[in-house]
């Protein structure tokens, strides 16, 4: 925190009538901070509380027979993951950047298309499409002429390395979006200096780009195992046993609530290793901040024709086609048979709730993060960031068990106030928060921070820092300075924070089906209605709406990036 | 602006605020039900409960978390009746203290007491047999026993669901209250040494291993069978029921393990007598004979037959071990599981 001392130091020098109009401000800031954060940590802390209630008579059994599995499982989970993800993420960025090939500018945006399916559909999909009934092994038995599963090996998608491969492809887009700016913008110098001094393209790669990348690909990554983590829908469906699945056996079956939450615990010890991981990866970011965006220059790409270039769309478009287009193929497939489905006012409604939901959630989280970063700036302080950064560990946490910590607060909340409401004003709030979509948004909104606070984060520091200490020195307040120099700045990465968070709540199942009010059905509920009946073909046209929901501003989002980029290279 | 009159305007916008959000729920002519059920499988009887009596019903669903969610709701809660499967799930509700006791004259005439807590706190309204779909080309002898799964001669062709789910930990419950636990134990290690894979799926993906050739028997639920026999929408599901006949297995001096679905009445059901009209309703013959008719489950009312298809897989006797001891067994019988190692396949 060089920049952070040397701003200090400013303020030192300005004066002690200075630092009392300030003092009172920043401790506004903090204050805000706090209240945030406690906000966002209240289901972690309540899972706390229960966790500490229990007895622990749960964990000789635990650990003697679930942990080692489930610890061992989970950690081969996040490692096949993390490699998968980070190739498939890493090599199409750095193909899309540096070589010229047919479709390239649609693929460019394309690749980011499988954040749209949400992994549990994913996983119906490929199981569907790899099975012995499915037109993969059908093919191939009607060419070799097969009979029966037991003449021939085929790999099975319900096992870890199925579910580490079907995570990777609708996960990569986090590792692409984040490494192909670094590529574009960031890495220009450096490579273009590579380049004059002879280095071939793949040694640029190697040596210079991937280096310089290593940041912005951790934090892809991290992104990426935290979904690892919370899933319980893929895994489950591939019979994966994760520390998730052993958390749930735990609550559901020997009926030990405090044994689950201490599980969770557990659970969120990996999580924080994560976050120190990904705070570790992101330290020298600031290293290659600054002008890089100012450059003109048409970047010198590698133009391939013919066969290699089309070799070359294959390739790229491989892990798309797979993340994408086979999900968009089970699911259209089911949904031709129930034409009839998408005209029904459930659907319409499940529609409506879904949007109104993911919007509201966006606009919150958003906000929300903007409040904490920009508290975090303002505050300077250790305890303040630490306190930020903590926040994101919503977002790894199973939903059911995040939200049912969320559910035992606003509950408490909500008959508080209640029989306050009966004492003094005589009648009755019932159930304000936990009876309303509050609780939904609130939860969602709690899950998602991270991802609002990664990009906007990510756009804040690739900002000079001290375009708003500009406006400051001119006299306007640090709330003034942010909003008009440094909002206006940050509308890319907020956008990108909206269009994210909005996608994910869209797909989010856990959390909104144990939160949600009467009669208040989401796509992703319906669809888990009829999957949990083991009857994934009725959920065809819901999930083929998910999927086409979260697909609009995706899209836009990829083409607003692509244009961006385009008019400012 | 006087005291009253803030008070007021403040009371105002709180209640303005609280009707926003509570909906339609405190209405009257409303039944607010919690279910772990899935609404397609008892939209048919609610809907039929709404033409008699015309109260309306407002269905939660669920799929895990359902009692924690009335406890944190605490005397607020807005839910008057609890629907589940599995006697494990209703016992829970009781022993977390979201339930209430109800004598009811009606509703005890109609349902056998083994399907009721002698206590009033639930009542089953359906039974379910576990159990064992065997293919019809590759499985010859047809008298099977629970015990003899785990025979080695079964090696590799066993597929069954997580041993983790409900339905199996139930069956397990109801193996250690015949045998005791020890025994029990050695047969659930037998019949993980059958697997022919990694425990997945659920009871339809079973039948349709059986249909591909990757196993020659599994255990299943009867109304599953009834269920892809007349899917119309995914024809393939009949060619997996088609491969595969139902085989009742029994517990020596006992018979085919049942579970049931039931319900129970809320503990702070705003709407008590709505609440109780649909439990009485669900025991009724009219309730029964739809969910005998169109859900394939088996009706618990005496002398009631289950619909034509679930008789043509054969005759049920039902075991007669009580459902109490299945529900106390619940836990030993999951840690037996995870002790075994089911869920980690044949292999390991």
């Amino acid at each position: 925190m060089a920049t952070g001392g040397h701003v200090a130091g400013n303020d030192r020098v300005a004066g002690a009538a200075a630092l009392a109009v300030r003092a009172p401000r920043r401790s506004g800031s903090l204050a805000l901070t706090l209240a945030v954060s406690a906000v966002v940590l209240l289901p972690v802390i309540s899972l706390a509380l229960i966790a500490l209630s229990g007895s622990g008579s749960d964990w000789p059994h635990l650990a003697r027979n679930v942990l080692p599995g489930a610890v061992r499982t989970t950690l081969a989970l996040l490692t096949l993951v993390a490699f998968l993800s980070a190739s498939i993420g890493v090599a199409t960025a750095w193909l899309v950047v540096a070589y010229d090939f047919p479709l390239r500018r649609t693929l460019s945006w394309a690749l980011v298309l499988p954040l749209a399916v949400p992994p549990y559909l994913a996983a119906y999909a490929f199981a569907e499409f790899f099975h012995f009934a499915g037109p993969v092994q059908g093919a191939i038995r009607a060419l070799f002429g097969f009979q029966t599963a037991r003449d021939y090996w085929f790999p099975d998608v319900r096992s870890t390395g199925g579910c580490a491969l079907v995570l990777s492809l609708v996960l990569y887009p986090y590792v692409y979006l984040t490494s192909r700016i670094v590529f574009l913008m960031q890495g220009r110098n450096i490579a273009d200096v590579a380049r004059t001094l002879g280095a071939r393209p793949a040694k640029v790669f190697w040596r210079v780009l991937l280096p310089v990348a290593r940041p912005a690909i951790a934090a892809g990554v991290a992104l990426v195992l935290m979904e690892t983590i919370n899933d319980v829908g893929a895994s489950e469906y591939l019979g994966v046993r994760t520390l998730t699945f052993a958390i749930f056996a735990t609550w559901l079956n020997r009926g030990s609530l405090e044994g689950a939450a201490q599980l969770a615990m557990v659970l969120l010890l990996v999580v924080l290793a994560l976050l120190l991981l990904e705070q570790w990866a992101r330290r020298r970011q600031r290293f290659h901040s600054g002008r890089a965006t100012q450059m003109r220059a048409h970047p010198p790409r590698k133009a391939l024709d013919g066969v290699r270039g089309w070799t070359m769309t294959a390739t790229v478009a491989l892990p798309m086609l797979l993340g994408f287009g086979i999900p968009l193929y089970a699911f259209s497939r089911y949904s031709l048979r129930r034409l009839d489905d998408f005209v029904s006012p459930e659907l319409g409604t499940a529609l409506y709730h879904s949007v109104l939901t993911a919007g509201v959630t966006a606009l919150v989280t958003v906000a929300v993060a903007l409040l904490l970063l920009n508290g975090m700036r303002l505050a300077r302080s250790p305890a303040v960031t630490a306190l930020t950064r903590l926040a994101s560990i919503g977002y790894a946490m199973p939903g059911t068990i995040m939200a049912l910590g969320l559910l035992f607060a606003l509950a408490r909340f909500d008959n508080t106030l209640d029989a306050f409401a009966r004492e003094h004003l005589g009648l009755s709030t019932g159930l304000l928060l936990t009876g309303s979509i509050a609780a939904v948004v609130m939860a969602c909104s709690i899950r998602f921070i991270a991802l609002a606070e990664s990009s906007v984060r990510s756009g804040l520091e690739k900002l000079p820092p001290h375009l708003d200490e500009a406006a400051r020195s001119l006299g306007r307040t640090p709330s003034a300075s942010a909003v008009h120099v440094l909002l206006p700045l940050l509308k890319p990465a907020i956008l990108t924070a909206g269009v994210l968070v909005f996608v994910d709540t869209v797909k989010e199942l856990s959390a909104t089906i144990l939160l949600r009010p009467f009669g208040f059905n989401t796509l992703a509920t319906s669809v888990y209605e009829d999957a949990s009946r083991a009857v994934v073909e009725d959920a065809g046209p819901a999930a083929l709406l998910i999927i086409l929901t979260a697909l609009v501003p995706v899209v836009l989002l990829s083409r607003a990036l692509a244009e961006d980029r385009d008019t400012s290279v | 602006m006087t005291h009253s009159s803030a008070r007021s305007a403040i009371a105002g916008s709180a209640f303005a605020l609280a009707a926003l959000f509570a909906g339609s729920a405190l209405a009257d002519g409303v039944v607010n039900i919690y279910s772990y059920r899935q609404p397609d499988l008892i939209k048919p009887v609610l809907d039929a409960f709404t033409a008699e009596t015309g109260i309306k019903t407002e269905v939660l669903f669920l799929d895990k978390g359902l009692e924690d969610r009335i406890l944190a709701e605490g005397t607020n809660s807005p839910a008057d009746v609890i629907l589940t499967v599995d006697i494990a799930r209703l016992n829970n509700a009781k022993e977390k203290g979201v339930t209430q006791a109800l004598d009811d004259a009606t509703i005890n005439a109609n349902l056998p007491a083994e399907y009721r807590d002698p206590e009033g706190h639930w009542f089953g309204v359906t039974k379910r047999a576990r159990v064992v779909y065997a293919s019809k080309d590759r499985v010859t002898n047809d008298a099977l026993t629970y015990a003899s799964l785990a025979d080695p001669k079964w090696k590799g062709k066993i597929c069954i669901r997580s041993g983790q789910h409900d339905y199996n930990v139930a069956l397990i419950a109801a193996a250690i209250g015949h045998w005791g636990a020890e025994k029990t134990e050695t047969w659930l290690t037998g019949i993980k040494a059958n697997l022919a894979r990694k425990p997945e799926g659920g009871d339809r993906d079973q039948a349709k291993a059986i249909a591909a050739g990757e196993c020659d028997i599994a255990l299943g639920n009867t109304y599953y069978v009834g269920l892809m026999q007349t899917n119309e929408k995914d024809p393939e599901q009949k060619d997996w029921a088609a491969a595969i006949k139902v085989l009742f297995p029994t517990f020596e001096n006992g018979g085919t393990h049942v579970n049931i679905s039931g319900a129970a009445l809320a503990k702070n059901a705003p709407n008590r007598d709505n609440a109780v009209k649909l439990i009485q309703f669900l025991s009724s013959h009219k309730a029964q004979q739809i969910y005998a008719e169109q859900v394939f489950e088996y009706p618990v009312e005496p002398g009631l037959e289950p619909s034509e298809i679930v008789k043509s897989f054969g005759t049920l006797t039902a075991d007669t071990l009580p459902l109490s001891e299945i529900a106390k067994n619940r836990k030993a019988a999951s840690e037996m599981v995870d002790r075994v190692g089911v869920d980690d396949g044949p292999s390991s």
